[in-house]
C-alpha cells in the first residue's frame, strides 16, 4: 500500500501526500502547485476552462487524453503524466504550435477559456497528425468560449500543424508523439512510477482505495458496500464540487488491470464485445463503432471529448440515469451487464438492471464489472439507429434519446427493440410500439400504430430540457424518421453530413 | 481639443503618411495579452497570490421568490468548521444598497425577500469550501407573499419598477385606420445569461486609516468605488478599486459587481483581514441579473408594397425586483424600435415591469436587440402577408438619404449607409439565386426545410445618459522613452487596451511594445464611466490621444527651443524625432540644422531624457467628451447618439421538422466599423457578437420553476453556442469603404454591441424555414429562443393554421 500520490508533471516526478482524496486536480494545481493558468469556469466539466492533458502507458505507447481538471480527483492522476498550459512554452520562450497558432489567429479575447482551448488543441496535436474539421471540432467540443465565436480557434487548430514542430529540447518530453526517443523516455519514467502497490489514502475527511486486481476490488466493495465507486468521476466529481458532499470511502476502478479490458468475449450464446468497468467512453466507443458505425452520432453527441476521455461506459450504465445516453442504444442492441459481488458473478439483460427511478437490481456490494454487447448480427436486414435530440449539438443532455434495432426479413419486421431515454424514470423499451411493428412491413400504417402505442408506453415528465408533450411528439417522430430514412428518398437529418452538404 | 478640421472622408493624413511603427492604428495587432492568455500567464483576480490571512466568503441565498422573513437562524452557520464571521444586513456599516441609479438593491435582504436566490447573508471562513458548506446551513422561515414571476402577471397587476414611457410621432391611429392593410401580433423573446467564463469575483484588502483597496472584476470600477464607499459609510477617497482584466463582461459586470465588492469590503473592514469572494457558477447565474426579456405587442398599417404607414408597439419588459439599469435599457429598446426603417407615424409604449425575479441588467446591446426584434418581426409578418420577399420589404422601408431620415425621437440619420451595405452583401452572397434554389430544394424535401434571411442593423452609438459620454486618461513618459498609459476603460477581452495603446503609438510614433497599459484604477483616472455602450475605444481612445498630444506638444516645444528650429520642423516618426526638415535642408535652408552640433534625428527615448533634463513635465492627463449629443429624457427627443453603426447579415439554416432541431449552414456578414483601429480585433467582435446573438435566439433558454426558482443555472442546462454551432460557411467582412462621418477616434466606429444583432438573420432564416414547413402560406408564430421544442411547436401550429385556411378556402 502506498499513501503517496505519484505522477509526472512536465515529465518530472511529483509526490503528494496529506490531502483529502476528493481534492480536485484543479484545486491542487491552483492552490498547491502555484499553477493558476488552469481556470475554473463551472466546476462541473461543462466549460473546459480547466482542461489539462494526461498521458499514460497503453499497449506500449503513450495515450494522450485531454480531461477536465475541475471534477477529477487528484489521486486518479497517480501513475500518469500531467501537462498543463504552463507546460507547453519552451524554456527559451518559444510557444508551442497550439499556443502560437492561437496568438496568430486571434483566438483569445478575454483569455479565460484560452488555457483550456490550448490544452484541447495540444491533446489533438499529440494524438492526430492531420485531423479533418470534424475531428477538430470534436477535440474542442468540451470548450466553451463566450467571446470569439470559435472561428479563429478553429483556424488555429488547422494552422498549428503548419507551424514548426517543437523539438525535444524545447518541450518537456515527449515533444511530439512521433518522436520515438522522447516517447520512450516518458514511458520509462512512467514505468519507474509504478511500484506495483495499490494506492490507499487515509485522510480525516475520507479514505481512498485503488486496488490493482478485480479480486481485491470485489472483496473490498463486498466488505464495504457503503463505499462510493469512483470510475471516471464525471458524475461523482460534481457531488463534491456542487453538492459539497463528504465521501468517506472511495473505491476507484481505474487501477484494476482486468477492468481495462475492451475486446472480444465468447460464451455458449455467441460472440460479444466486452467493455470493462474502467474502460473510458472514448475507448469503448472506438470498439463499438467498429461494430456499429451507426452509433457515430451517439459517440459525438454523448459528451465532450474530455468527458469521454474520463468517463466510463460502465459508469454511465451503473449510474442508470433516465437521461443517460448509452443505455437506450445498448438495450436496443441486446447488451448485458456483468454484475459481481465478491466472487459471485452473474449477467443480466441491461434493461433488467433498471427497476425504477434510480433503483437497480444490484445487491449491496454488487457492482457492474463489464458490459457485453452482441457482435453485429451477420444476417441481412439488420437495422440499428441511435438518435439524440437536445438543445445543442455538442455536450448536452438529451431531451429524448432513441435506440432502435430491427430485423427485417423480406420487408417484414421480425424483431424490433425500441428503447428510449428521457421518456421515463429509467431507460426503457417501448413494448407497445415494438409489438405494433412486429410482423408487419415498416410502412406508414405500422408506424402510425407504433406512434399511438408510444403514448401508452410512456408518460414523460416536463422539465427545463423539454415538456412532456414535446418528448412524446419527438419520440413518435423518431419512428417516422426511421421509416422515412429507410425509404431513403430525401434527407432526414440536419446533423448528417450528406444532407447538410446537399443543403449548402 | 477637437481638431476643427472639416469632415474629411479620405483616410486621415497621419494614417497613411506614418511609416510603420509596430502596432500603429489600423494594424491587426494581436491582443495585448494574447501571449499571456495562451501560456496561462494572464492574471485574473483569483490568480493573484493570496495575502496572509485571507478569508473566503460565500453568500447565503434565499429560497423563496417573494416572502417575509420570519426568522433566520444562523447558529449552525456560525458553528460550522472554519467559519470566522457571518455578515447580514445589520453588519453593513453604511448604506445597505448597491443600486446604480435607484436605491432599491439591498446588498443583503433584511425582512423581505424579493427573488429566489437573493442574498441574505455572507459567511467568512478560512477557506472557500468551508464558507460554501456553511452557507447552506442556515435555517430560514418564510411567510410567503404573492409573487409576480413574468411580464404578463406584472402587467395584469400594474406592477412597475419605473414609470411607463411613451414615444409618439405623427398620427398613428389615423394612419393605421387609413392603411390599405393592417396586421397585429404579439411576440416574445427570452432573457440571456452573460456566461462570462470568469464568474463574479472581488478581493478586498483593508489598508491603513480606514482605507480599502478592492480588486473587482468590473466594467465600472468608478461605480464600484462609490458602491463600496456607501456601503462602508466612508468617502470615495478612502476606497480604491482596481481591475486589470475580466474574464468576460458583456454588460454583466456593469452594475452587478458592486454587491460582490461591497460584501468583501465590509467583511475586510469588519475582520481586518483580506477577503475574497468568488461566486460558484450556479450561484452567479442565480444571483446576478441577465438580459431583459420582452413581450412586444404590435400593430402595423402598410401599403401593397409593404411600406409601413403606421406602427404601434407595446414593449413590456421584465425588470425583475429592482430598477438597476432598466430605465436606460428600456429607453434604448424604444430608440431601436425603428432599426433601419423610417417610421413616419409611430407610437411606442414602454412598460418596465416589476417582478419577483432577479433584477435584469445590462447585456451587450442594452435594449437595442430587443427593439430590433420587434420591428423585424413586423417587417417579416408584413412580407409574408403580402407574399413578398422580406428583403424587398426591408429595403423599401429603409431610411432615406436626405429624405425620410428623421427617427421617431427626432434625430436625423446623417450617416446612412444601410442600402449600400445591403446591396453589396446581397450581391456577394448571391441572395436572390440562393433563395430561389432553396425554395426549389424545399419543395422536394418534406422533412428537412431550409430558410434564408438577410437582415440589417442600425445601432446608435453613445450612452443615452449624456453625462456618461466622457473619459479620462493618464500618460507618463519615462526617461527611457517608454510609456505608461492608464485610462478609465476596462479590459474584458474586447481589446480596448490594445486599441488605446495603438492610438498612443500612432500619436507618439513609437512602437506599441514601448507602451504599457496598466490596470484600470480609480486612483489613477477618477469618475470614469462604465466600459459599456460600445464606447470604450471611442471615449478612452480620444482621451488617451489628447494626453499623447499634450506630451507631444511639450516635447515639440522643447525640441524647437533646444535646437533652435520652428515647431513644425520637429517631426515624430517611427520611434525617432526628426529635427529640422530634410527637404528644406536639401533646398539649402540653414535653419534646419539649428545650433552647431545639432543632430538631425534622435530617438524618442533620447528626446524624452533630454526634455526631462530640461525640466519638462512628461506626465499628462487627457480628457474627452462626446460633442453634439443632447437629449431630453422627459420628451425622449433630441440627439442621443453621436453616430450610427451599421451592418448586414445573411444566414441560411436547416430545420428538422420531426425534432425541431436547427443548424446554421451559412452566414455572410458585412459590417461597418468605420476606419478600423484594429481589423483583427474588430473582426473578432463582429464574429463573437454574432455567435452570442445566435445563442440568445436559439439555444439559450432560461427556465424558472413555478415557484420562481431558476432551473437553468449551470452550463449543463443552459446552453450557450459551442464549437459545432458555428455556421459551416462563415464569411465575415469589415466594410472596406466604411468611415465615420463624425470625428471619432481615427474615424473608427464602435463595434462591441452592433454585431450582436446581426444574429437576427438566423432568427428570420429559422422563421423562413418554419414558413416553408407550411408551404409559405402562413406567417410563423415563433418566440425566442428557437429551441427545438419551440420550432416544433411553431411549425405544428403553422401547419394547423395552413390546413384550416385551406379548409376554409375549400368551403
Amino acid at each position: 500500500m502506498s499513501q503517496t500520490i505519484r505522477f509526472l508533471l512536465d515529465g518530472r516526478e511529483v509526490q503528494v501526500g496529506g490531502l483529502a482524496p476528493t481534492t480536485t486536480l484543479l484545486d491542487w494545481l491552483r492552490e498547491h502547485a502555484g499553477r493558476s493558468g488552469t481556470k475554473e469556469g463551472c466546476a462541473e466539466g461543462d466549460c473546459g476552462a480547466c482542461t489539462v492533458v494526461l498521458a499514460e502507458a497503453h499497449e506500449g505507447r503513450l495515450r494522450w487524453q485531454a480531461v477536465n481538471a475541475c471534477i477529477r480527483f487528484l489521486p486518479t492522476v497517480h501513475g500518469k503524466a500531467l501537462f498543463t498550459v504552463e507546460s507547453l512554452r519552451a524554456a527559451d520562450g518559444t510557444l508551442h504550435p497550439a499556443q502560437r497558432a492561437m496568438v496568430e489567429c486571434h483566438g483569445s479575447q478575454c483569455g479565460f477559456c484560452t488555457p483550456g482551448f490550448v490544452m484541447s488543441l495540444f491533446g489533438l496535436y499529440q494524438t492526430q497528425p492531420k485531423p479533418d474539421d470534424t475531428a477538430l471540432a470534436d477535440a474542442l467540443s468540451g470548450n466553451l468560449c463566450r467571446c470569439t465565436g470559435y472561428r479563429p480557434i478553429l483556424d488555429a487548430g488547422r494552422q498549428m500543424y503548419a507551424l514548426p514542430a517543437p523539438h525535444s529540447a524545447q518541450l518537456p518530453p515527449p515533444a511530439w508523439r512521433n518522436d520515438p526517443a522522447a516517447e520512450a523516455a516518458l514511458l520509462t519514467r512512467l514505468a519507474a512510477l509504478d511500484d506495483g502497490e495499490a494506492l490507499r489514502i487515509d485522510h480525516p475527511s475520507g479514505r481512498y482505495l485503488a486496488p490493482c486486481s478485480a479480486t481485491d476490488f470485489a472483496r473490498q466493495y463486498a466488505e464495504a458496500p457503503q463505499a462510493t465507486i469512483l470510475a471516471g468521476g464525471t458524475d461523482v466529481g460534481l457531488w463534491v464540487t456542487k453538492q459539497l458532499k463528504p465521501l468517506p470511502l472511495l473505491l476507484h476502478t481505474g487501477a484494476v488491470r482486468e477492468f481495462a479490458h475492451a475486446g472480444e468475449y465468447r460464451d455458449a450464446r455467441g460472440n460479444w464485445l466486452e467493455i470493462g468497468a474502467a474502460v473510458s467512453l472514448e475507448t469503448a466507443f472506438a470498439a463499438l463503432l467498429r461494430e456499429y458505425p451507426e452509433a457515430t452520432e451517439l459517440y459525438r453527441r454523448f459528451a465532450s471529448r474530455p468527458i469521454r476521455n474520463s468517463g466510463t461506459l460502465c459508469g454511465n450504465v451503473a449510474n442508470g440515469s433516465p437521461i443517460g445516453d448509452s443505455m437506450p442504444a445498448l438495450i436496443a442492441l441486446g447488451a448485458e451487464v456483468v454484475l459481481r459481488r465478491d466472487q459471485q458473478v452473474r449477467s443480466l439483460p441491461l434493461e433488467a438492471l433498471y427497476l425504477d427511478y434510480r433503483k437497480k437490481d444490484l445487491a449491496a456490494g454488487e457492482f457492474v464489472q463489464a458490459v457485453r454487447i452482441p457482435r453485429r448480427p451477420a444476417q441481412a436486414g439488420f437495422v440499428f439507429r441511435a438518435w439524440k435530440v437536445a438543445k445543442r449539438q455538442d455536450q448536452d443532455i438529451s431531451a429524448v434519446f432513441a435506440g432502435f434495432a430491427l430485423r427485417l426479413e423480406d420487408g417484414i419486421v421480425v424483431d424490433a427493440r425500441l428503447a428510449y431515454g428521457g421518456m421515463a424514470g429509467i431507460p426503457k423499451r417501448a413494448a407497445g410500439a415494438e409489438a405494433a411493428l412486429r410482423g408487419r412491413p415498416l410502412d406508414e400504417a405500422a408506424v402510425a400504430d407504433a406512434r399511438a402505442a408510444l403514448a401508452k408506453d410512456f408518460q414523460p415528465l416536463s422539465d427545463m430540457r423539454a415538456s412532456a408533450g414535446y418528448r412524446l411528439q419527438v419520440a413518435q417522430n423518431l419512428l417516422t424518421r426511421l421509416q422515412l430514412e429507410l425509404q431513403g428518398q430525401f434527407p432526414t437529418r440536419i446533423h448528417d453530413e450528406e444532407s447538410r452538404r446537399a443543403a449548402v | 481639443m477637437q481638431p476643427s478640421e472639416a469632415v474629411d472622408l479620405a483616410i486621415p493624413a497621419d494614417h497613411v503618411a506614418a511609416p510603420a511603427v509596430q502596432g500603429a492604428v489600423g494594424s491587426g495587432l494581436a491582443h495585448e495579452s494574447a501571449v499571456l492568455h495562451v501560456t496561462g500567464g494572464a492574471t485574473y483576480i483569483d490568480d493573484q497570490p493570496e495575502l496572509r490571512g485571507t478569508l473566503h466568503a460565500a453568500i447565503g441565498l434565499a429560497s423563496a421568490a417573494h416572502a417575509r422573513i420570519r426568522r433566520i437562524d444562523l447558529a449552525a452557520v456560525r458553528a460550522a468548521p472554519g467559519v470566522v464571521a457571518v455578515l447580514d444586513a445589520a453588519s453593513v456599516p453604511g448604506l445597505n444598497d448597491f443600486g446604480p441609479v435607484v436605491h432599491d438593491d439591498p446588498i443583503f435582504a433584511s425582512d423581505e425577500v424579493q427573488f429566489h436566490g437573493q442574498a441574505l447573508f455572507a459567511v467568512l471562513a478560512e477557506d472557500m469550501r468551508a464558507a460554501r458548506r456553511a452557507a447552506r446551513l442556515a435555517q430560514v422561515e418564510y411567510e410567503p407573499l404573492p409573487a409576480l414571476l413574468d411580464v404578463d402577471q406584472a402587467l395584469a397587476a400594474g406592477s412597475r419598477v419605473l414609470p411607463d414611457a411613451h414615444l409618439r410621432r405623427g398620427e398613428p391611429e389615423a394612419a393605421l385606420a387609413a392603411a390599405p392593410h393592417r396586421l397585429a401580433g404579439s411576440v416574445r423573446h427570452g432573457g440571456q445569461d452573460h456566461f462570462y467564463l470568469e464568474t463574479h469575483i472581488a478581493y478586498a484588502i483593508p489598508q491603513e486609516d480606514g482605507t480599502t483597496r478592492v480588486h473587482s472584476s468590473s466594467q465600472h470600477p468608478g461605480e464600484v468605488q462609490l458602491q463600496v464607499a456607501h456601503a462602508l459609510g466612508v468617502d470615495a477617497k478612502d476606497v480604491v478599486v482596481e481591475c486589470r482584466r475580466m474574464g468576460g463582461g458583456f454588460g454583466g459586470k456593469e452594475s452587478q459587481p458592486g454587491q460582490i465588492a461591497a460584501i468583501t469590503a465590509i467583511a475586510a473592514r469588519l475582520t481586518g483581514r483580506p477577503v475574497k469572494l468568488r461566486l460558484d457558477r450556479d450561484d452567479d447565474m442565480v444571483l446576478t441579473g441577465k438580459r431583459h426579456d420582452f413581450r412586444i405587442d404590435w400593430e402595423a398599417g402598410f401599403d401593397d408594397e409593404g411600406r409601413l404607414l403606421a406602427v404601434r408597439f407595446m414593449q413590456a419588459t421584465r425588470a425583475g425586483y429592482s430598477a438597476d439599469l432598466t430605465g436606460a435599457i428600456a429607453d434604448r429598446a424604444m430608440f431601436h424600435a425603428d432599426n433601419a426603417y423610417y417610421l413616419e407615424h409611430v407610437d411606442i409604449l414602454s412598460h418596465r415591469c416589476k417582478t419577483h425575479t432577479v433584477s435584469n441588467t445590462a447585456f451587450r446591446g442594452f435594449g437595442g436587440p430587443q427593439g430590433l426584434f420587434g420591428i423585424e418581426e413586423v417587417i417579416d409578418a408584413v412580407a409574408r402577408h403580402l407574399d413578398l420577399d422580406p428583403l424587398a420589404v426591408r429595403k423599401r422601408n429603409y431610411y432615406g438619404i436626405g429624405e425620410r431620415d428623421l427617427t421617431p425621437y427626432g434625430q436625423k440619420v446623417e450617416d446612412n449607409v444601410i442600402a449600400e451595405l445591403t446591396a453589396e452583401l446581397e450581391a456577394d452572397c448571391d441572395y436572390a439565386a440562393r433563395r430561389a434554389a432553396l425554395r426549389a430544394w424545399n419543395a422536394a424535401s418534406p422533412v428537412i426545410k431550409r430558410g434564408i434571411a438577410l437582415t440589417p442593423v442600425k445601432f446608435g452609438i453613445s450612452f443615452t445618459a449624456t453625462h456618461l459620454n466622457q473619459a479620462g486618461a493618464l500618460l507618463h513618459v519615462y526617461t527611457d522613452g517608454t510609456v505608461l498609459l492608464n485610462h478609465g476603460g476596462t479590459e474584458m477581452g474586447q481589446g480596448l487596451f490594445t486599441k488605446v495603446a495603438q492610438v498612443v503609438a500612432e500619436e507618439l510614433q513609437i512602437d506599441v511594445s514601448r507602451i504599457r497599459v496598466t490596470a484600470s484604477d480609480t486612483s489613477k483616472v477618477p469618475n470614469a464611466s462604465a466600459t459599456a455602450a460600445s464606447s470604450g475605444a471611442d471615449l478612452n481612445g480620444k482621451a488617451a490621444q489628447q494626453a499623447a498630444r499634450k506630451i507631444k506638444a511639450r516635447l515639440t516645444e522643447f525640441a524647437a527651443a533646444h535646437y533652435g528650429v520652428r515647431e513644425d520642423q520637429v517631426v515624430f516618426r517611427a520611434n525617432r524625432v526628426h529635427i529640422g526638415d530634410n527637404a528644406h535642408r536639401d533646398g539649402g535652408n540653414a535653419a534646419a540644422t539649428g545650433k552647431a552640433g545639432v543632430p538631425l534625428s534622435l530617438s524618442f527615448a533620447e528626446l524624452a531624457k533630454l526634455a526631462w533634463m530640461g525640466r519638462v513635465s512628461l506626465s499628462a492627463t487627457g480628457y474627452y467628451r462626446t460633442p453634439k449629443i443632447a437629449y431630453d429624457r422627459e420628451t425622449l427627443s433630441g440627439r442621443p447618439f453621436y453616430y450610427y453603426a451599421y451592418g448586414v447579415a445573411c444566414s441560411e439554416v436547416a430545420i428538422d421538422t420531426l425534432t425541431g432541431e436547427s443548424k446554421v449552414l451559412r452566414t455572410d456578414i458585412l459590417h461597418d466599423v468605420g476606419r478600423s483601429l484594429n481589423p483583427a480585433i474588430d473582426l473578432g467582435q463582429v464574429e463573437g457578437g454574432f455567435i452570442q446573438g445566435m445563442g440568445w435566439l436559439t439555444s439559450e433558454e432560461l427556465c424558472w420553476s413555478d415557484d420562481g426558482r431558476l432551473t437553468t443555472h449551470a452550463p449543463s442546462t443552459y446552453k450557450i453556442p459551442a464549437v459545432s454551432d458555428v455556421p459551416e460557411i462563415f464569411n465575415v467582412r469589415l466594410w472596406e469603404r466604411g468611415i465615420n462621418t463624425e470625428d471619432s477616434i481615427f474615424r473608427s466606429k464602435a463595434v462591441g454591441e452592433p454585431p450582436f444583432m446581426l444574429a437576427l438573420s438566423v432568427w428570420h432564416a429559422i422563421k423562413d424555414a418554419v414558413a416553408a414547413a407550411a408551404d409559405y402560406r402562413v406567417a410563423p408564430q415563433l418566440n425566442a429562443p428557437a429551441t427545438p421544442e419551440e420550432i416544433l411547436r411553431s411549425l405544428t401550429e403553422a401547419r394547423q393554421r395552413e390546413a384550416e385556411q385551406r379548409a376554409g378556402a375549400a368551403a
